[in-house]
């Protein structure tokens, strides 16, 4: 390994570390999951340990879109808009089994799962995640926010 | 005034095809023809005095045992008065191919939206609307999911896979 | 920009610009910050005023009728959990009232009394929620921590009677799931406390709030008249001076025998829905204790004298054919189904074959037993109502929730409405914004309380 490659990692996990405790998160809430998420985001569960708290309400300034909640077809191409806007690097959470697989509505109405029209992260599954799992999500984000290869 | 009372003072004054009070709840049948009489009626008369039209609904009877070859559609309406505190269920039957039933817009607000709604999930429409348009789903939508041939799975796309 | 086009641009004058100011089209939603909700509101505005105002929804649409004609009777019930997701009981136990009326039966004393207590913390979970988001909308962001720390003491309540925070799935036609878990009632009185003090709190932190009453008191009104023309119901209903509630006018389970007031306003504005609310929530923390004071059959307790086995081992010796006595072995269970035992569900269930599963001692321990658990399981028996129709209606958090449900014999119902109790208001949203500031729609539509699974369904 060359000075120079270890340059590189070091730097990498640097700004890795950096990134995983520096979530700016997008919720976008549609459905019963946002109950869910109000409970983890409020003092009780209190995602702000993670560096998660702070909810920004523009997708231009976030990093982590949380989809919450039921995509119908209808809403479909507004969560693909509100992902184009985001800037790069971003991740996507899927936040509950309505946005993994379309959960238990199997019909005409709702994507069955927002991986058809964006790439997804994490999935949290639960109908709705309990705030626990949800918390365990979002550490796997942030690992895998940690050791990915960075770009910047 | 109690269910009979009302269907009584209804029957009194307007041609109803059939009345009955299953499980309690008073149900007049109504032609299409006097339909907005009997609403109107409904509405005025100091006796019945339904000033909500709490909910309009449609049920598709195309599967349904022994009215598989009647009307098609029977367009339901739910009525509450405040004033007695009294309900009553005034149904019309329609057939497929003149799926029309006359709007009750002009007697209740409230019907704008409802109607909406029956003409996107039925394809019912109502004349005398002033802006029927698909309420839940979107223009590009073809059919109405909640007629009996459209089958659950159905899925049509905005952007993405159909699968 | 050059001179001459920013000024025709700014004030409208010149070439190319028409004649005069013009309106401003301003959309807002489905995804909009301040809007807790996926709706879409397209706004004309003359300055900051709102000339015209259209309302699209169903952006959540997800099929809830279409999904309830698919399965039996019961398997509806999940899907009404999630219509309105803030008050799930309501909903449950609505449904299951109209299926009740369809089959003509009348469900126990005890589960009346379980409907109530459960409906009305739902009530107040509803109504916390619905005041916290709102005033968040308003930068009020403690009120909303303070309300959601106060919903999550009552959500612990419930997820100890139902195994679930939210999505509780807890009515059945013909019961509940389950009975009440023992303590109940002293954990009760302590969330109650609880919840009082945030209450309060709440009170001496808005209700005299200048800038809280700058943005709710006149805002958003809509008169008496308009309201009941648009079916309206519930506290917006409450709030312009009509005492109508369905607990009240048409009462169901054991409404009529508790007492309670109807809270009602004048002014029909923001700030009317905020008080009126607020009072619901007393009057429900009201009817609970006085539900729990007076609820039959007393706590449950199998005891361990008579042997508890688990699960398992009787299934087994039901297999061994060791049948004899063991009807008489209460079960062990476990502790996610509390309340499941023989005794608690004969108390909470009707006791009609067709409609109520057997318990689990009954199921494993006597073939009569497994054969009605099978008819009522297997496809094309279980629950099967005579042919007709029936509406049921119950008081949800928004208003009068009904049912509306048509049988054909079968095992499945061939149509279920849900007459959503906050359908009306967003149709009369645009009646109660036009003319008003477009800030003041955010306010505005947080007192509607629209909740997004109930209004598209
Ligand atoms: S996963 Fe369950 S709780 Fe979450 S939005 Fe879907 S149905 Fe609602």
């Amino acid at each position: 390994m060359g000075i120079g490659s270890f340059f590189t990692s070091k730097l990498d996990e640097a700004i890795g570390w950096a990134r995983k405790y520096s979530i700016f998160q997008y919720p976008f809430v549609t459905a019963c999951c946002g109950m869910e998420y109000m409970a983890t985001a409020c003092s009780h569960y209190d995602i702000d340990r993670f560096g998660a708290g702070l909810p920004r309400f523009s997708p231009r300034q976030a990093d982590v879109l949380f989809v919450v909640g039921t995509i119908s077809h209808k809403m479909a191409p507004v969560l693909k808009r509100v992902y184009d806007q985001m800037t790069e690097p971003k991740w996507v959470v899927a936040f509950g089994v309505c946005t993994c697989t379309g959960g238990f509505y199997n019909n005409y109405a709702t994507v069955q799962g927002i991986d058809t029209i964006i790439p997804v992260d994490v999935y949290i599954p639960g109908c709705p995640p309990r705030p626990e799992s949800v918390i365990d999500g979002l550490m796997k984000l942030q690992d895998k926010i940690a050791t990915q290869t960075q770009r910047y | 005034m109690d269910g009979a009372a009302v269907l009584d003072a209804i029957r009194q004054r307007a041609d109803v095809v059939e009345t009955h009070a299953h499980r309690g709840d008073a149900t007049v049948v109504v032609t299409r023809d006097a339909l907005p009489r009997v609403l109107a009626l409904c509405r005025d008369a100091p006796a019945l005095a339904f000033d909500m039209l709490m909910d309009l609904t449609a049920v598709d009877y195309l599967k349904y045992p022994g009215r598989e070859d009647g009307p098609r559609f029977e367009v339901v309406y739910h009525l509450y008065s405040l004033v007695h505190n009294h309900r009553v269920r005034i149904k019309t039957r329609v057939d497929e191919d003149d799926a029309v039933v006359p709007s009750a817009v002009g007697l209740w607000p409230s019907a704008n939206w409802f109607e909406r709604e029956v003409w996107d999930m039925f394809g019912v429409r109502f004349s005398g609307h002033p802006n029927l348009m698909r309420l839940l789903l979107y223009e590009e939508f073809v059919g109405h999911p909640l007629r009996k041939d459209y089958p659950i799975d159905r899925r049509q796309p905005l952007i993405g896979p159909a699968q | 920009m050059a001179e001459t086009t920013r000024r025709e641009f700014m004030l409208g004058e010149g070439s190319g610009t028409g004649s005069g100011s013009q309106n401003l089209h301003v959309g807002m939603g489905p995804a909009h910050p301040a809007m807790h909700g996926i709706i879409r509101i397209t706004t004309e505005l003359d300055g900051e005023t709102i000339v015209k105002a259209d309302v699209e929804i169903g952006y959540l649409h997800r099929a809830f009728e279409k999904d309830c004609e698919e399965g039996g009777y019961n398997n509806a019930i999940p899907y009404t959990d999630r219509l309105n997701y803030v008050s799930p009981l309501i909903n449950n136990f609505g449904y299951c009232a109209a299926i009740e009326k369809l089959l003509g039966i009348d469900v126990t004393e005890r589960c009346k009394y379980i409907r109530v207590i459960m409906s009305e913390i739902s009530r107040i979970c509803d109504h916390l929620t619905c005041i916290g988001a709102s005033a968040m909308e308003l930068g009020a962001f403690t009120v909303f921590l303070y309300m959601i720390k106060a919903r999550e003491f009552l959500w612990e309540l419930v997820e100890d009677v139902t195994g679930a925070r939210l999505t509780i799935s807890y009515g059945r036609v013909g019961g509940v799931k389950a009975d009440l878990p023992d303590g109940f009632s002293a954990k009760t009185t302590k969330a109650f406390k609880e919840t009082r003090e945030v209450l309060d709190e709440v009170h001496r932190l808005l209700t005299g709030n200048r800038i809280f009453l700058d943005r709710m008191v006149g805002l958003g009104a809509l008169s008496r008249e308009e309201t009941i023309a648009y079916a309206i119901t519930g506290p917006l209903l409450r709030a312009v001076g009509v005492p109508y509630d369905v607990r009240r006018a048409q009462p169901y389970d054991v409404y009529d025998r508790l007492e309670f007031e109807i809270p009602t306003q004048k002014d029909g504005d923001n700030f009317a829905r905020y008080l009126v609310r607020m009072a619901e929530m007393e009057q429900s923390m009201r009817i609970v204790e006085q539900a729990l004071a007076r609820i039959p059959g007393g706590a449950i307790n199998v005891d361990a004298a008579g042997r508890p086995i688990d699960p398992a081992a009787y299934v087994d010796l039901g297999k061994q054919g060791k049948t004899e006595g063991l009807l008489l072995v209460p079960i062990t269970l476990s502790p996610n189904l509390q309340g499941q035992q023989r005794a608690a569900l004969e108390r909470v269930n009707v006791h009609d074959k067709r409609v109520v599963l057997p318990s689990k001692e009954t199921t494993y321990g006597s073939i009569e037993g497994l054969m009605n658990h099978f008819m009522l399981i297997m496809e094309g028996s279980g629950i099967r109502p005579p042919l007709g129709e029936a509406y049921a209606a119950v008081e949800g958090a928004n208003g009068e929730l009904g049912f509306y449900v048509v049988s054909d014999g079968t095992d499945r119902p061939y149509r279920v409405r849900c007459r959503p109790p906050c359908l009306p208001p967003m149709a009369a949203l645009s009646r109660m914004i036009e003319g008003g500031m477009v800030a003041d729609l955010i306010p505005t539509f947080g007192s509607v309380n629209m909740i997004g699974g109930e209004l598209d369904r």
